[in-house]
């Protein structure tokens, strides 16, 4: 036996999975309230406990983990064009596990740079222009950005004709600057990776000491990258052995939705419109959420609708909707209650996969109809992946991500028809972490869990 | 020398790939830096690959009748996006029916356009055009520098 730990720690909660890499097995998992403002080791020590009393097990040959502790890795990402290399920029951060707190586009004003220190990020990427392209507007944003005498790191990924004197301005500042290659090297060609690496570096390096995770360290081998990352590796492992998939993390104040798919047109005749999507896409919907974001559920979906799928009146919803406001720690206890948090579920993960799924749209032309696709197809997608508390713990998950897809919009490319698997022993965060080692240990343990 | 960047598509709801495809390989091969947008093209999208990829040119294709409607306010929206003075080509079968070439070009010049070309133009006569409207551009900014 080889037990490996894997821990996860959550803005809440410390998750602790212990796996034995020699048989490939789960041996448990146990989780603990995560005291990340006092002492991230007592969390970390309590699900240690109660792991060690499912499993017997105190000592590990390697300890491994992520983090989304302390409000996760906090970015800004700026560009010029919104839907170019502000999107880019905007995808690369999200996609290397980031929380977009801000997005800036074309020439940052003095109140975009005063808005900028008081939010003071964890990391700011500067991007803007293709190769060769426009230089003026990052040039500009550089020497502003440097005027802030910015104590944050800032990753520079735009125009490269202009790096050399972005950099300069900025380190003249004192700044420190991480240059890579451009998001957007060429129009409309994304180039996410290397600068996804230049921040997974600065978490590494200065992330993790910041949010006090070191005081965890000498327990951990090493923490390897934020969470939301550990997820989305984890999926696309399954997805290149299992098939093409959607994914919905379901949480109190924000939904996380992720898909590993081409996502290229299934219908003949379609002329593909907009920025290339990433084959392993994350997006975050931050007014949908269970709780602190309920409110965001009722603004998408209508109270009309979750009193109609909770078979209540639009008062009892109402009535509800402020009391999660208000306590978010609330628990459903009645029939009613629970009727309603389904349907708050299911309505968001409904508009939380129509958001980050693409979208089909007729054109009459004089040639006659045509289709226009903006986005990524996801209706041939094999699976949709379940995960998040919200979901777990409720018991018809299935059910409802079920009648969120059979209510997705027409015009929508949501998945219709995939088949539905839930995290039930919440491991796709550790999954991921533990394939940064053992791969074929992780796809093993994922095909029989997920299968 | 310094890339000769000019955007092209063909705008509205036009779907005639072939000739933008031509268009696209033929420009290239002159030499240009050629960002090609395809079909569907709404002016919104030529303006913004033009401001990212800081392009001198946009060059408009339409070939489905119903351009002048599409090409209108085209200039005033590259004013307002900054891109003051970027040359503004058309071409293609750009008016409904069978009209004038001369009142076409007039018309189509009144709304801002740079160069106007008719149907059948060869790609040679647009590359000299440009060609002759890049020099003139190149030695007014270094002129400037």
């Amino acid at each position: 036996m080889k037990p490996v730990l894997l821990i996860d720690f959550g803005s809440t909660y410390t998750k602790t999975t212990c796996v034995d890499v020699a048989s490939a097995r789960i041996l448990g998992t146990a989780q603990s309230y995560t005291t990340v403002e006092t002492d991230v080791g007592e969390g970390l020590e309590n699900a240690l406990r109660e792991l060690r009393a499912q499993t017997g097990i105190s000592e590990f040959a390697e300890r491994y983990a992520c983090s989304s502790a302390a409000g996760g890795l906090r970015m800004i990402a700026s560009g010029l064009v919104p839907t170019l290399t502000t999107e880019a920029a905007k995808r690369a951060a999200l996609g290397a596990g980031a929380k977009v707190i801000r997005t800036y586009c074309y020439e940052m004003t003095e109140d975009d740079l005063e808005e900028i220190r008081a939010l003071s990020p964890d990391i700011l990427l500067l991007c803007g222009g293709t190769d060769g392209g426009n230089r003026d507007c990052i040039e500009r944003n550089a020497k502003a950005v440097a005027s802030l005498k910015p104590s944050f790191p800032i990753v520079l990924a735009g125009n490269r004709a202009a790096a050399g004197s972005c950099r300069r301005a900025l380190e003249a500042a004192g700044a420190e600057v991480i240059q890579c290659e451009n998001v957007m090297p060429a129009f409309n060609t994304l180039n996410v990776a290397p600068c996804q690496k230049a921040i997974r570096e600065v978490f590494l390096r200065r992330i993790v000491s910041a949010k006090g995770l070191t005081k965890a360290s000498e327990l951990i081998s090493g923490i390897l990258m934020p969470t939301p990352a550990a997820v989305l590796t984890a999926l696309t492992l399954f997805a290149e052995n299992f098939g093409e998939l959607a994914a919905v993390d379901l949480g109190g104040a924000t939904t996380d939705v992720y898909s590993i798919a081409k996502g290229l047109p299934s219908r003949a005749g379609t002329v593909l419109r907009g920025l290339p999507e990433p084959y392993a896409k994350r997006t975050v919907e931050g007014d949908i959420g269970m709780r602190y974001s309920a409110h965001g559920v009722a603004d998408a979906a209508g109270v009309p609708r979750i009193a109609a799928a909770a078979e209540t009146s639009e008062a009892a919803v109402e009535a509800w909707l402020a009391r999660v406001r208000e306590t978010p720690g609330v628990l459903a206890e009645t029939e009613e209650e629970k009727a309603m948090d389904f349907a708050l579920a299911s309505l968001a993960i409904e508009t939380g996969l129509t958001r980050h799924s693409g979208s089909i749209e007729e054109v009459f032309t004089p040639m006659g109809l045509a289709f226009q696709q903006t986005g990524k197809d996801l209706t041939q997608v094999k699976h949709l992946l379940l995960t998040g508390g919200a979901l777990i713990h409720t018991g018809r998950a299935e059910e409802m991500a079920a009648r969120a897809m059979a209510a997705v919009p027409p015009q929508s490319l949501a998945p219709r028809e995939a088949r539905i698997i839930l995290d039930r022993h919440y491991i796709l965060s550790a999954m991921g972490l533990l394939s940064q080692k053992y791969q074929e240990t992780a796809r093993e343990i994922m095909g029989r869990e997920f299968l | 020398m310094a890339k000769r960047t000019m955007v092209l598509g063909v705008i509205g709801a036009d779907v005639h790939a072939v000739g933008n495809q031509i268009l696209n390989y033929a420009f290239t091969q002159a030499g240009f830096d050629v960002i090609n947008l395809g079909v569907m093209v709404s002016q919104e999208e030529f303006i913004e690959a033009a401001v990212e990829t800081d392009a001198k040119a946009i060059v408009v294709s339409s070939l489905y009748g119903h351009g002048e409607l599409d090409c209108r306010g085209l200039r005033e929206k590259c004013d307002e996006a900054g891109l003051k003075g970027i040359l503004l080509y058309v071409g293609g079968n750009i008016v409904v029916g069978k009209q004038p070439f001369e009142e076409v070009e007039k018309r189509f010049k009144a709304m801002g356009f740079d160069k106007v070309f008719g149907p059948g133009t060869p790609p040679e006569v647009t590359i000299e055009a440009l060609k002759k409207d890049f020099e003139q551009i190149e030695a007014r900014e270094s002129a400037q520098a």
